[in-house]
């Protein structure tokens, strides 16, 4: 069962790779050195990346209910 | 015995080189020449496809202040201004750090031509001169070599400062917001992706 929070990535994003570091399932990558991308299947949203993040550019959002 | 835990790669260890580097130049400032391997890596990297893989991995000074400001305690770790992290404030500091920058170029040029006088001091904050005589103790180059090793060096101690007060101040890696490396890799990594969507 998918984890019912979810980390999301704004596009004040500087893409400095801290969150990468503290991920701990490295749901996270650097697209193409632009903006962080989180990987929807592996986040569990446990806010460590949000916390980390030197822009306050991740937020832990619910995720939608699934039809 | 079984080990437990991962094993650390090599660049985690980052972090020795910005010390080293700041305490090269407070003996020898000719060691000042070696900051150009930080200008011009991530450079290179971001050109040749390698996106921003210097700031996520090796840069020195971002595992510095991670190490002070994360595992030393030293920052309050406050939420960056937004300011900071805003477009305008980003590409100013960008266009200000360069054109500090080429001024320093400008200085360098006139100590080579013969018409400025070495000046071995260095300039903190862009306006507070230092005396730095003790890290230098002539050279077989021309005095313009030593020249641009006090402007870079200066360039390269006050933006540690001012990142380590970010990092005092905000986030232990606040300075990554408004890094100037870092807004100009991201520059050319977005003109490289185009209009591409992650």
């Amino acid at each position: 069962m998918a984890a019912k929070r979810l980390a999301q990535v704004g596009k004040n994003c500087v893409a400095c790779g801290s969150c990468l570091e503290v991920c701990p399932l490295g749901a996270i990558s650097i697209w193409k050195g632009v903006i962080a991308q989180v990987r929807g299947e592996k986040c569990v949203g446990c806010g460590k990346c949000a916390k980390e993040c030197p822009a306050s550019a991740i937020h832990v959002i619910e995720r939608e209910v699934q039809q | 015995m079984k080990k437990t835990g991962r094993k650390r790669p090599w660049y985690e260890y980052l972090w020795i080189v910005t010390p080293i580097y700041l305490g090269l130049g407070f003996f020898n400032i000719l060691f000042a020449w070696l900051g150009m391997i930080f200008f011009c890596l991530p450079l290179i990297i971001a050109l040749a496809g390698g996106g921003k893989l210097y700031c996520n991995r090796y840069c020195d000074r971002g595992r510095f202040f991670a190490l002070l400001g994360g595992k030393l305690g030293l920052s309050r770790r406050r939420p960056t201004p937004r300011w900071l992290g805003s477009r305008w404030f980003r590409y100013g500091f960008l266009i200000f750090f360069f054109a500090m920058f080429f001024q320093m170029l400008f200085t360098t040029y006139l100590v080579g031509a013969g018409q400025q006088e070495l000046g071995q001091t260095v300039k903190l904050f862009w306006t507070f001169r230092l005396p730095w005589h003790w890290a230098y103790h002539g050279t077989l180059f021309a005095p313009w070599v030593a020249q641009f090793a006090f402007g870079f060096y200066s360039l390269m101690l006050t933006s540690t400062l001012i990142g380590f007060i970010a990092m005092v101040l905000w986030m232990p890696r606040s300075w990554c917001v408004f890094c100037p490396m870092g807004t100009m890799t991201q520059l050319i990594c977005r003109a490289k992706a185009g209009k591409a969507q992650p």
